[in-house]
């Protein structure tokens, strides 16, 4: 048994190649849990899990918020704007206050890089769990990209992951590189130069500024969101340029990647990143992803707090709810 | 007066003094404040009425000088005070401290300059001379009162904490400074390259999803500073150069005459970025600690005299303010006690010899500064540090001196350490 069992998930840094493919294995089983008509599990029943966002998050929030109540646990979301932080009150002494009620797991998105590392200096007692921390990692996402790989291609390596658009502001795609790397998979990024800097290079990723030669050959693509109000930054001119260069539709895949599948991080922008005959059409695994999303978070509560010789998902995803 | 008329024999130690070039044991007299005799070992067994202190196996040098320490007085006192920040000058060697405007309210006008010096009268211990802003609180908008400050006791200006951004005001205040007769001291960032950074810019600092800082930020406003200096003829000092390709510059700039001087802290030749791995904030600092290639062009920069001396930038904060996100943690960390083993450390890996290290921290600073050259020649205010190039141990809060005990060094092991100060011929700090 890989020793995850009851330990953080704070990134995909740290973690070996055996112990994603434990993660994996364990989010299948929740996948089949999912699938079923009635999909509460008693496995979490009298845990309480706090959900701590401190940055805007609907689908992040809510597919956590799902997952921790199919396993019968006690969810309460606390958001930015109704937390002391907004008061002064320092991220430290927030999650200690929330420690001492004595919570399982804590779940936690914040927009700083490097704060799920900072908070578990201080917490004891309270398992973490990263939603996502500033420009770092966001190991749920890439997780769950890579179980729906996974169905897909029925393996991880052996791949050539291509990802499109803001890499530089992207902790799905950081997350993702330190997985795929695992993995031994070619592993690319496509963007103006602006965004697909150099260095992307010395952490294992092949850079490319044009569509078309990036494209060539690869078994997937992630289209990575272009956010609107990082564009005073200067990093782009427009939407449009961007566009102009680096839209995803199906003419462009038929012609490089005729066999890839195409996955997003969400929220994707139809017209500007992605053309709507792609993220609707047969390549398109982005409403597996979402789904994925909630079993990869099940099973990443669940493994937080099992005790290490018995976290076997098999034994605990039986229907047994009453 | 009556510890200033005692008359002490320092006897035994290896003396160190780069202005008279001197490299070997002699004993020395202290008298009024005085250095009045320097003598070969023995000469001086004879005198009645002295208290002799026996050095045998130290060195002796005249008082070390940092000329960048941040003493938080007045406005920060929970910082740190002219008082506990004199502490930790002492008992890391310096006699002599310069310390930044960046006070608040800041050290802007004559009368804040006066409140620093009364503050350094009552904590008597060592010197400490202040450097007043060259910008109206340091914004970079209009230039302080300079001439009032002078005459109240500033011995340069700075605005460090951040560059003087308007090359226009900074042409001004060099012009201007010709008549003061004093040196601009500069912290060097364009800001439009590195808005809101808390890192080095580099692989690393993209993998950590963190803002950083390209070296390019800071070697583009030494260049602007560089021909500012041959527009103007203005003095120009370099703070706490933390690239390689800047110590390039800067070697051009001096082959052309041009007058400009540099100071570095032992931190950038001694860390790099790996510091900040798992987000320590400890380790965050402004400039940021850079890549390994740019600690060995720092390093080599000392050794080969292109950046004149070695400067603490210490840089006292609370806890609090480390014990943060990253992006928020304040920049900077304290110095004074690390900076004599840090540079010693040099010293023994072979890197330079143990006279350049000394002069690095006496005779280069005050020559930045235009201040009078340390020296322990007969009739020289007697300023002198003497040092165990032999003490080992740790980096510890107890004998942390500074109210703030910030440091990316704690607990990490050290060699070198001051055993003796004396300022204007009065024992100031004796290790016990």
């Amino acid at each position: 048994m890989p020793n995850i069992v009851g330990q953080h998930l704070l990134g995909i840094a740290g973690l070996t190649r055996e112990q994603v493919d434990f993660y994996l294995h364990t989010s299948q089983q929740f996948v089949e849990v999912n699938e079923r008509e009635v999909k509460k599990v008693p496995t979490l029943r009298g845990k309480t899990v706090v959900n701590l966002f401190l940055e805007p998050s609907t689908r992040t929030r809510t597919s956590f918020e799902i997952a921790g109540k199919r396993l019968s646990a006690e969810v309460i979301n606390v958001s930015g704007k109704d937390s002391s932080v907004t008061k002064g009150e320092t991220l430290i002494d927030t999650v200690m206050t929330l420690e001492a009620m004595a919570p399982d797991i804590l779940v936690m998105r914040h927009p700083c890089s490097g704060t799920p590392q900072l908070i578990t200096k201080y917490l004891k007692n309270v398992a973490v769990i990263n939603a996502g921390d500033g420009l770092h990692e966001h190991p749920t996402q890439a997780l769950f990209d890579t179980l729906t790989i996974k169905q897909h291609f029925g393996r991880v390596e052996g791949l050539k992951i291509l990802f499109v658009g803001d890499v530089f502001r992207s902790r799905v795609a950081r997350s993702n590189i330190l997985l795929h790397k695992l993995y031994g998979n070619e592993i690319r990024v496509v963007a103006p130069p602006t965004l697909a800097v150099k260095e992307f290079e010395e952490l294992g990723a092949k850079v490319y500024h044009e569509m078309s030669e990036a494209l060539k050959g690869v078994d997937v693509v992630m289209s990575l969101r272009m956010k609107h109000e990082y564009l005073k930054d200067q990093f782009i001119p427009s939407l449009e340029e961007y566009t102009r260069k680096y839209y995803i539709n199906e003419k462009i895949l038929a012609e490089h990647a005729p066999n890839c599948v195409v996955l997003a991080p969400g929220p994707y922008i139809r017209g500007v990143e992605i053309d709507s005959t792609v993220i609707d059409g047969p390549r398109s695994l982005y409403k597996k992803q979402v789904f994925n999303a909630v079993a990869v978070r099940m099973a990443a509560l669940f493994l937080m707090i099992q005790n290490p010789q018995k976290a076997d998902a098999e034994n605990y995803t039986e229907d047994t709810v009453q | 007066m009556t510890e200033l008329s005692k008359r002490i024999v320092l006897k035994g130690a290896k003396v160190i003094d780069v202005a008279l070039d001197i490299e070997s044991e002699k004993d020395l007299l202290i008298e009024d404040g005085k250095v009045a005799a320097i003598d070969k070992p023995g000469a001086l067994n004879e005198l009645k009425n002295v208290e002799v202190i026996n050095l045998d196996g130290k060195v002796l040098t005249p008082g070390l000088i940092d000329i960048h320490v941040h003493l938080r007085e007045p406005g920060q006192e929970w910082k740190e005070t002219i008082l506990s920040g004199s502490e930790a000058a002492v008992a890391g060697g310096f006699t002599t401290v310069c310390c930044m405007p960046n006070t608040l309210p800041t050290n802007d006008n004559a009368e804040v300059t006066k409140y620093i010096l009364r503050k350094a009268e009552e904590a008597n211990l060592c010197r400490v001379y202040p450097i007043g802003a060259i910008s109206l609180n340091r914004k970079s908008e209009s230039l302080a009162p300079m001439l009032e400050m002078r005459e109240a006791g500033c011995i340069a200006f700075s605005d460090d904490g951040a560059p003087v951004s308007d090359a226009g005001l900074m042409r001004r205040a060099l012009e201007y400074n010709l008549m003061l007769g004093s040196v601009l001291t500069v912290h060097e960032e364009e800001s439009a390259l590195c808005h809101g950074y808390v890192m080095n810019e580099s692989a690393t600092s993209l993998r950590m999803g963190l803002k950083g800082m390209p070296g390019a930020a800071e070697d583009i406003m030494i260049a602007r500073d560089i021909e500012l200096a041959r527009l103007t003829g203005g003095r120009v000092h370099f703070q706490h150069v933390s690239t390689a390709r800047a110590v390039t510059l800067i070697k051009r700039a001096k082959e052309d005459g041009i007058p400009v001087t540099a100071e570095t802290a032992p931190h950038y030749f001694t860390l790099t970025e790996k510091e900040v791995e798992n987000y320590n904030t400890q380790a965050k600092v402004s400039m940021p600690l850079r890549s390994e290639l740019d600690r060995e062009g720092v390093l080599q920069g000392v050794i080969d005299k292109v950046i004149d001396c070695i400067a603490s930038d210490h840089a006292p904060h609370e806890a609090d303010t480390k014990n943060r996100e990253f992006d928020h943690a304040s920049f900077g960390f304290i110095g004074l006690q690390t900076m004599l083993p840090l540079t010693l450390a040099k010293v023994r890996s072979g890197n330079m010899s143990l006279k350049r290290a000394i002069e690095t921290l006496t005779v280069a600073p005050a020559k930045c500064f235009n201040l009078n050259t340390p020296s322990l020649k007969v009739g020289s205010v007697a300023d002198i540090t003497v040092m165990d190039l032999n003490a080992k141990y740790n980096v510890a809060i107890e004998t942390i001196k500074s109210k703030s005990k910030n440091t990316p060094f704690m607990g990490k092991e050290m060699q070198g350490a001051a055993v003796l100060t004396i300022v204007g011929g009065r024992i100031v700090y004796r290790a016990e």
